[in-house]
């Protein structure tokens, strides 16, 4: 690119940006989810997230983990949820009156403890960091010749880790089976509707 | 040139962000993941040449055609209540939706 000298830092400047703005995305999703009653609105911001987060999984060069987030998040998942809410209310009841103080605790303090682990992680992009150096350089110098994809991950996956990706396999497929049993032998029934309880639910149905 | 895109294409995020928390129906939540995703494609694709590394279109493509099948389903769920088609609804006895769709001659097809 030959702008790309004068360019380069209001172009790094905007990857900062991006960054900032997809996570302040996610977390405004997030809290819309929480306090929306209404479950339709709710499968469609968790596909919003899932975009969101494949979105900051390419950021992060994790270009494969971003396929299968949108695949399965965007895609395989709003589905299912699709077909669960023909099974459900369309409306969640909202919560008995109580004050939060305990589960909220929790969380802060598990947030935390999770936090204080991060401070002993190294850097992100370290090329010293310990993930780098155990077989990290052994795969990056002997799979183009034991394995032979030009794609490292794919080498790893297919080959070196292979018996954990048959495991892996079996489990998603089994899972698959399972949902598909529980959504296609119920959904039969005829989709139970509460009674209308002011504009939320007529405002569901339209 | 592309840092201008890429400040646009967030702000058409804010705006089919709000529409899909806001509501207030399901069509308008409907186009706005629709709108969202389509400007989640365009931003991987600024994203990809903002790093100079114009390979990530493939996702970006992907994701398109992701998109695309889940924004389908979605619209036939609602249609139907089910996502097995216009058969299994009328099978069970048809739903509300899909007879008031036929009763307007605006029924789809094998029915």
């Amino acid at each position: 690119m030959p702008a790309a000298a004068p360019g380069g830092r209001t172009d790094a400047a905007m990857e900062q940006i991006i960054d900032i703005v997809l996570l302040a995305f996610m977390v405004v999703v997030a809290i819309a989810m929480i306090r929306l009653r209404n479950l339709y609105a709710v499968v469609m911001l968790s596909g919003i997230y899932s975009l969101l987060s494949a979105s900051m999984f390419v950021v992060l060069d994790a270009v494969d983990v971003a396929f299968t987030e949108a695949a399965v998040g965007a895609g395989i998942a709003t589905v299912l949820m699709l077909g669960t809410l023909a099974l459900t209310f369309r409306e969640e009841r909202p919560p008995k009156r109580r004050t939060p103080l305990l589960p909220l605790a929790v969380v802060v303090v598990t947030g935390a403890a999770l936090v204080y682990g991060t401070l002993d992680m190294p850097h992100y992009g370290d090329p010293e960091a310990p993930i780098h150096q155990h077989v990290a350089p052994r795969y990056i110098a002997d799979s183009p010749l034991e394995v032979g994809p030009p794609n490292m991950v794919t080498s790893v996956l297919a080959s070196y880790r292979g018996y954990d990706t048959l495991g892996e396999t079996t489990v998603i497929f089994t899972a698959g089976i399972a949902v598909l049993v529980l959504l296609s032998g119920v959904t039969r029934r005829r989709q139970r509707r509460r009674p209308a309880r002011g504009d939320e639910s007529r405002e569901a149905r339209r | 040139m592309f840092t201008v895109a890429s400040l646009f294409v967030l702000a058409t995020m804010v705006l089919a962000l709000l529409r899909a928390v806001r509501g207030p129906t399901v069509y308008d939540r409907i186009v706005a993941v629709n709108v969202f995703g389509t400007m989640t494609v365009l931003l991987l694709v600024l994203i990809g040449f903002l790093t100079d590394r114009p390979e990530f279109e493939d996702i970006a493509l992907l994701y398109v055609l992701i998109n695309f099948v889940a924004i389908i389903a979605v619209l036939k769920f609602e249609l139907y209540s089910s996502l097995a088609g216009p058969r299994a609804a009328s099978a069970e006895g048809a739903t509300e939706k899909a007879r008031d769709e036929a009763a307007d001659g605006a029924g789809v097809d094998g029915r």
